[in-house]
């Protein structure tokens, strides 16, 4: 199992860990950053001062327990349904490719696609805000055109990793889907 | 090549003997399903198999030998395994070792022609039986436009799943059963059996035509001719209450049918249907107790008149206020008075209908919520009825102000092209020139700016009394997206995937367990249930929805021009 640090287009740090299985089965996971204590103190304070503020104009108290229920309402949604902490993927010569994300709150989001459905893995550049930047995708083949490429598959789209992270993933990519041509 | 071999998780602690299964030579792949214990006599095997095969249709064969053992390495051993293999010619022939204790096994396989120089490698993929056996494959959109291409082409893993449920007579007998061969399957670590689900089974053959008869008195009835005079069908078909009984009338019968469903899909359907009826009767059940305690209709039916005269006032109010001077513009006189008085009138008729009925309208509400043990959406239906019954009065006033608007408007523009010295043609539906005699234009000039000038008190009087149908429209449109909602959610599937997710199968996942170097890889398969937006949106069940006939901007040219609108179309309705 080897582990590099690389870091995402955001700039913030991010670790890639490849483990190879057998000469046909390897993983790669990317770990995002983690959750800051200071974003999450900063958000949490922001609304329970603009909670206040409004219970000292209104003087209802209702608005002090409204915001608490807020606070941690929202807390629980962020974490189950946006904070990604880990993605990674699985790629099996033979059967297919597996992209799993998991979630702060440990769910685990998977997706498995079958090798015959693979066409190919590519490096992709796509245009975001004011950025060019590379992201790692996979082209389905169609089945009713064998040139024809029917759905492009984005992989490790929150944590973004930048191109030498990328290049390393697709040379082993490459590497395994050589030998089902074979 | 890379040899995948399927094996089920349940004959990992089995007893050495024979792997059974299918061989699927395109992707390379076996597919074991039980093992065969010893003793057992070859000829009595193959028989075995045949049989199987032929009722399952699904090609089954010895794959290789499985050997657990518990102590050292018998030398006999390899010899008797290697005799095996040519007692049961398979190509290729997969022999798994699993020692004491241990998690990994070893694996070869023996080809007689060995086609390739090079190793083969091994991959081992474990699986629960009994989950892939009882789940439902929903392959995305990519696969399902390829039907035709089966075969090769079709989905390796619906290729597994596929020979797994259909090989259910294999799993009838196991190694606890008297008979000459002795299987290992999911069945082996207990069967698993409800009292309270046999009973039901067996007690649904009579309920089920014991409602079919049943069923077949209540449609011949409400289809005789007595019910098909003009007038009363004319009421049932404007009624919402008449259509969600039909409607429901129709769930009945799917469910209470002889047939047995082909698929799964249809089994699903008729599953959905029948706790979707539970449901709603049970919600209106709880509905009519609340209703009937502390005499609630009592004081429902005394409101209601005073809520009727009190709409009526309101509308009284209203008219007064067009017919001085509404909002500032200073309308003509003579019209406004007209018109007003004329809905002033209808006004006090309604009231004193409303008044006459008052004694009656604690019965038959009372005898109309006995309905509600029909079901929840009866209710929210009979509901929708009483409050166009009662805002009838809105609906007739809507009507006369839209139909003298719409002439006032079709005069003013058919007076403008005389203005203009142009013609409609009503041959050629374009506008043509024409020249008007010297009267003509006088009178159609002196018509147009009678028209005109009255223009703003019509159309102020259209504009109230369309704002007030467009409310009880979206009233009455959203009782009906309630009773939507409950009709074609399925329920059964929700609960479903959230009790058996395995059952409703988006795909697969695969999980890397304990490696060795040296063995072959081993892999958990699980199965990835689908998500519950795309359960609803499979198993949605097709519903009389009511959804807008008109978009956004021929609605609004139709309430500029004067037309009647409708906006809710019944599926099921004619086009015009």
């Amino acid at each position: 199992m080897e582990e590099g640090v690389y870091r995402a287009v955001s700039g913030g740090r991010i670790a890639l860990q490849r483990r190879q299985y057998s000469a046909s089965c390897r993983e790669f996971s990317v770990r995002c950053p983690r959750l800051q204590l200071r974003s999450l103190s900063a958000a949490t304070c922001s609304v329970w001062l603009a909670a206040y503020g409004l219970f000292v104009l209104s003087q209802n108290s209702m608005v002090l327990s409204a915001a608490i229920f807020i606070t941690l309402i929202g807390l629980i949604v962020y974490l189950h349904f946006v904070k990604i902490d880990q993605e990674s993927l699985l790629i099996i010569g033979s059967l297919g490719i597996q992209m799993t994300s998991s979630y702060a709150s440990g769910k685990e989001n998977t997706t498995f696609i079958e090798m015959s459905q693979v066409k190919d893995v590519v490096i992709n550049e796509a245009i975001y805000m004011q950025k060019v930047i590379y992201y790692l995708c996979i082209l389905l083949q169609d089945p009713r055109e064998p040139h024809g490429v029917s759905e492009v598959v984005p992989l490790f789209q929150s944590s973004k990793p930048r191109l030498d992270c990328l290049v390393e993933v697709y040379r082993s990519c490459q590497e395994i889907l050589e030998q089902r041509k074979t | 090549m890379v040899l995948k071999v399927f094996f089920p998780s349940c004959c990992a602690t089995a007893e050495s003997g024979l792997l059974i299964g299918r061989w699927i030579p395109e992707q390379n792949s076996a597919v074991v399903l039980a093992v065969v214990h010893f003793p057992f006599i070859p000829g009595q095997v193959k028989q075995y198999l045949s049989e199987v095969q032929r009722v399952t249709q699904v090609n089954m064969c010895v794959l290789g030998s499985w050997s657990n053992t518990k102590q050292e390495k018998e030398e006999g051993l390899d010899k008797f395994l290697e005799d095996l293999s040519t007692i049961f010619s398979h190509e290729p022939w997969i022999q798994l070792n699993k020692e004491r204790d241990s998690k990994v096994w070893s694996c070869c396989i023996f080809k007689k022609y060995p086609s390739s120089p090079k190793e083969d490698e091994f991959i081992l993929v474990y699986y629960d039986q009994r989950k892939v056996m009882l789940s439902q494959l929903h392959p995305t959109d990519n696969l399902t436009t390829s039907a035709d291409h089966k075969g090769n082409d079709a989905s390796k893993l619906g290729a597994v799943f596929d020979t797994v449920s259909k090989s259910k007579v294999l799993f009838m007998i196991d190694r606890y059963d008297d008979g000459p061969i002795k299987l290992t399957h999911w069945q082996s670590e207990g069967v698993e059996a409800s009292i309270i689900v046999e009973l039901l089974k067996q007690a649904s053959v009579p309920v089920c035509m014991l409602l079919t008869f049943l069923l077949s008195l209540v449609s011949s009835v409400c289809k005789s001719r007595v019910l098909k005079f003009w007038p009363l069908s004319f009421i049932w078909s404007k009624l919402s209450t008449c259509e969600q009984l039909g409607h429901r009338l129709e769930h009945l019968q799917i469910i209470s049918s002889n047939r047995k469903a082909q698929n799964q899909t249809q089994l699903m359907r008729k599953a959905n249907i029948f706790v979707s009826l539970l449901i709603d009767m049970a919600l209106g059940i709880l509905l009519m107790s609340w209703l009937y305690r502390e005499n609630r209709i009592g004081q429902l039916a005394d409101t209601l008149i005073p809520v009727a005269d009190h709409i009526a006032k309101e509308l009284q109010d209203l008219l007064q206020w067009l017919m001085g001077v509404p909002a500032g513009l200073k309308m003509n006189w003579a019209l406004d008075q007209v018109l007003g008085r004329f809905f002033l009138y209808h006004i006090h008729l309604w009231i004193s209908y409303i008044h006459l009925m008052s004694p009656f309208i604690e019965m038959i509400l009372w005898y109309v919520g006995l309905s509600a043990c029909l079901g929840l959406t009866v209710a929210l239906s009979i509901l929708s009825d009483i409050i166009a019954l009662l805002t009838f009065h809105i609906y007739c006033f809507y009507v006369y102000g839209a139909r003298l608007y719409c002439l006032k408007i079709y005069g003013l523009s058919s007076l403008w092209r005389l203005f203009r010295g142009k013609k409609w043609n009503v041959l050629r539906q374009r506008v043509d020139s024409c020249s008007y005699d010297l009267d003509q234009l006088f009178i159609g000039t002196l018509l147009f700016t009678i028209l005109l000038f009255l223009l703003p008190t019509t159309a102020l009087y259209y504009l109230v009394f369309t704002l007030l149908r467009l409310l009880v429209v979206v009233v009455q449109g959203l009782i009906h997206l309630l009773v939507d909602l409950i009709d074609s959610l399925p329920l059964y599937s929700v609960i479903l995937r959230l009790c058996r997710s395995y059952r409703l199968a988006a795909g697969v996942k695969f999980r890397v367990l304990e490696q060795k170097a040296g063995k072959p890889l081993r892999l958990l398969m699980q199965i990835n249930p689908l998500s519950y937006g795309s359960v609803v949106q499979t198993y949605r069940l097709p519903t009389y929805a009511c959804y807008p006939k008109d978009s956004w901007s021929s609605l609004c040219k139709k309430l500029f021009v004067g037309e009647l609108i409708y906006p809710w179309k019944h599926k099921g309705e004619k086009q015009d």
